[in-house]
């Protein structure tokens, strides 16, 4: 926390000397709440260790409380400030209690980092028992959020599964890799990012040639499941893409098919939110604040709960008199744009809450291309070719 | 021609050179006036004549960025963004003499009216840093919003301008109480300055706002913002960084950066006139001495484009290779 302390240090000194007269007191204060789940299972020590590309690997407290101070000095020239409060969930059970505490708090910005059941619950209840919320899911890429699931007051600054999945087959299809050969889990959430990646390979012109399962696995009669050569043997497919929500498979399979073919998806390729690897756009400066705050590098995760903290302070600076009704107005309008260091201006999709952003194409230590890809082209937002666009949404519930 | 030296040229690099030997054959250079790139990824400031032939290059420091030369011109003073440092180039042997100490990520630069002291945005600590240039000694620091960069420092040494592309905003900071006492706010991300009408006016460029604000020095406030529209691209890729005034002040020459052109803006009735293509990611601007061609730096694309901007329609004549990432032209006059 040391940057974070000089921060604040060096933002009260220049205000002092703005305004002489003005007393600390006078500053309006908006409280921001980050919800974590107490013993989430995807920051288990062990879970976090493993370090899967685009897991979490730390809760969402950190990347806000930077993208506060990142935002105090141009909040201080308007007499704001945002407090952010750390807030523990210890389940469904204690959803009601959790709000009458961000209640008598004041909350009415809630950056939430919680798995998706909890997270839409959450979401559903904040409005009604705080009085007009704001809800930034900072860390899920579930498509059912920004789709069927879709609430009004709810934005999403972590890419959705669809954009990460567009962004691979954009690569793809640029590289003229179209014949790519599956691999996929067991999980139901494999099925879910399964249905995803097809509905990406369908949109940019890259074949499926063969979908097979995988499965880590000790029964004897499922051995082949688990039998990489046997699995990548066939030799028609350019390109391997791994489908594994968990992650232990995927990073067996880079270097290890039967034919040298390369591999995207949960391993090899990788599309993420952020790396600290990316140098250009002023990123690096981001994340070596990022790093002196938490001695650590900066992941997707961060970046995105970096960015709920400045699309809040964005808020605020627009509409500070307005209430939520309004800044939730002016960030869903995308008449408030964001920085998120990605070399372009970012809003939020007005039919679905999903923040438009540039997706980084990485491998273990290095960032390879950014999609969209060059030549793929829009009629209106070239960024929307990541994810769902406007006609495509399930969201009905737009506000 | 003297090429630089740089390890296994390409097929196409080489190819490129024979053409610019080529063309360079017809080509008188022009004493006197060189051409100047920093390439923030090798470090090195290659050089050109005002044809864009090229002539060589200079070692320095890493990541050299900004470009300032001395009241006498026989100095230039470089600021290097990886290795905290603000070369010192000495023009006749055209090779760096020393560094001076800097504070963690330099970037933009200005001095006071003699040079006795220069003003260094320090990025990475959110200050602007005063130096004393016999010394090296660091004089103070005045904290900024997060990551300034622009700095302009008045004629009578009484005010430094600084942006900070983080808070949106341009401090106003006395010198001499050394403080901020003014935050302007001005478009998103605010990059470069360039006085305008008689230091009467300073123009930003706003990165993030595809525009650039107009502030009047009288007020401290913001009079106009020009915003700039390209054809064939969105308004997100329009991105202006670098600024430079033509040599009558009646024009303002904006560097779009991903959008690929440059603008020319008429200052007092602040029309955007003209555009003309450059390369991929144009930010770095001069002109030469005589004001008739206008020198971009294309970051993304790493060359330079040389504009003929004599007549009254402006256009581009040649592209020239440069380096890995170049970021800032300077014509030496």
């Amino acid at each position: 926390m040391r940057a974070g302390r000089r921060w604040v240090l060096s933002a009260s000194l220049s205000l002092a000397s703005i305004w002489p007269a003005v007393q600390v007191w006078a500053t309006t204060q908006a409280p921001v709440a980050v919800v974590s789940l107490e013993r989430d299972p995807r920051h288990a020590p062990r879970r976090a260790e493993r370090a899967y590309p685009g897991h979490p690997t730390s809760p969402a407290i950190e990347g806000v409380r930077l993208g506060a101070s990142d935002s105090a000095y141009e909040l201080g020239t308007q007499n704001l400030a945002l407090d952010v409060k750390e807030f523990k969930l210890d389940g469904a059970q204690g959803i009601a209690r959790l709000l009458d505490q961000m209640k008598a708090a004041k909350v009415k910005h809630v950056v939430a980092d919680l798995p998706v059941p909890l997270l839409r619950e959450l979401a559903a209840q904040a409005p009604k028992a705080l009085g007009g919320a704001l809800v930034f899911n900072a860390s899920q890429d579930a498509d059912t959020l920004r789709g069927a699931d879709c609430q009004p007051h709810l934005l999403h600054t972590y890419p959705s599964r669809a954009m990460t999945g567009d962004a691979t087959t954009q690569y793809l299809a640029s590289r003229r890799w179209t014949k790519v050969l599956v691999l996929h889990g067991p999980l139901e959430e494999d099925a879910v990012q399964l249905e995803a990646f097809r509905r990406s390979a369908k949109r940019f012109g890259v074949q499926i040639v063969q979908e097979r399962p995988f499965k880590i696995s000790g029964d004897p009669r499922e051995k082949d499941l688990g039998n990489l050569r046997l699995l990548t043997g066939d030799r028609q497919h350019e390109v391997v893409v791994v489908v594994d929500s968990d992650g232990e498979f995927a990073r067996t399979v880079p270097y290890a098919t039967q034919w040298p073919r390369p591999v995207a998806g949960a391993a090899g390729l990788v599309p993420l939110a952020w790396h600290p690897q990316w140098e250009r756009y002023g990123a690096p400066q981001l994340t070596r604040r990022f790093l002196r705050q938490t001695q650590r590098a900066m992941h997707g995760h961060d970046w995105a709960a970096w960015m709920a903290g400045r699309a809040i302070a964005a808020a605020v600076l627009a509409q500070p008199k307005g209430g939520v009704a309004a800044q939730l107005q002016a960030l869903r309008s995308g008449s408030v744009t964001l920085d998120g260091f990605k070399g372009k201006a970012l809003s939020f999709r007005p039919w679905d809450g999903q923040l438009r952003q540039p997706v980084f194409l990485t491998h273990g230590d290095g960032v390879l291309a950014m999609a969209p890809m060059d030549g793929v082209l829009h009629p209106t937002e070239t960024l929307d070719t990541l994810g769902v666009d406007r006609a495509e949404s399930a969201c009905k519930n737009r506000p | 021609m003297n090429f630089p030296k740089r390890a296994a040229p390409s097929v196409g690099r080489l190819l490129a050179s024979v053409l610019l030997a080529g063309l360079a054959l017809g080509v008188q250079a022009q004493p006197g006036s060189t051409v100047y790139v920093s390439s923030e990824k090798d470090k090195k400031i290659y050089m050109f004549n005002a044809k864009g032939d090229r002539l060589g290059a200079i070692d320095t420091c890493e990541r050299p960025r900004h470009m300032v030369l001395s009241l006498d011109k026989k100095t230039m003073y470089v600021c290097c963004g990886n290795s905290n440092e603000l070369g010192v180039i000495d023009m006749a042997t055209q090779k760096m003499v020393r560094t001076m100490e800097l504070g963690e990520s330099p970037e933009i630069f200005d001095f006071n009216s003699d040079q006795s002291t220069v003003y260094v945005s320090i990025e990475d600590s959110n200050v602007m840093a005063a130096y004393d240039m016999a010394t090296g000694k660091e004089l103070f620091t005045v904290a900024t919003g997060g990551e300034p960069e622009g700095i302009y420092v008045t004629k009578d040494n009484k005010y430094a301008y600084v942006t900070s592309e983080v808070a949106n905003v341009v401090h106003l900071i006395d010198l001499k109480s050394r403080k901020v006492v003014k935050d302007i706010k001005v478009g998103k991300r605010p990059r470069r300055f360039m006085p305008a009408a008689n230091g009467s006016e300073l123009w930003v460029s706003d990165e993030l706002s595809n525009s650039v604000s107009v502030i009047d020095l009288a007020s401290h406030t913001v009079k106009h913002t020009v915003v700039f529209k390209v054809k064939g691209f969105r308004d997100a890729d329009v991105m202006p960084v670098g600024l430079v005034s033509s040599l009558d002040g009646k024009s303002m020459w904006v560097a779009l950066g991903r959008a690929n052109h440059v603008a020319e803006v008429d200052v007092a009735t602040r029309q955007v006139k003209q555009m003309v293509l450059a390369g991929q990611r144009a930010w770095g601007l001069d002109l030469s001495p005589d004001g008739k061609t206008l020198y971009v730096a294309n970051g993304l694309s790493d060359d330079m484009t040389l504009v003929d901007v004599s007549g009254t329609k402006a256009k581009p004549v040649r592209t020239v290779s440069v380096g890995r990432v170049p970021h800032s032209v300077l014509v030496s006059r």
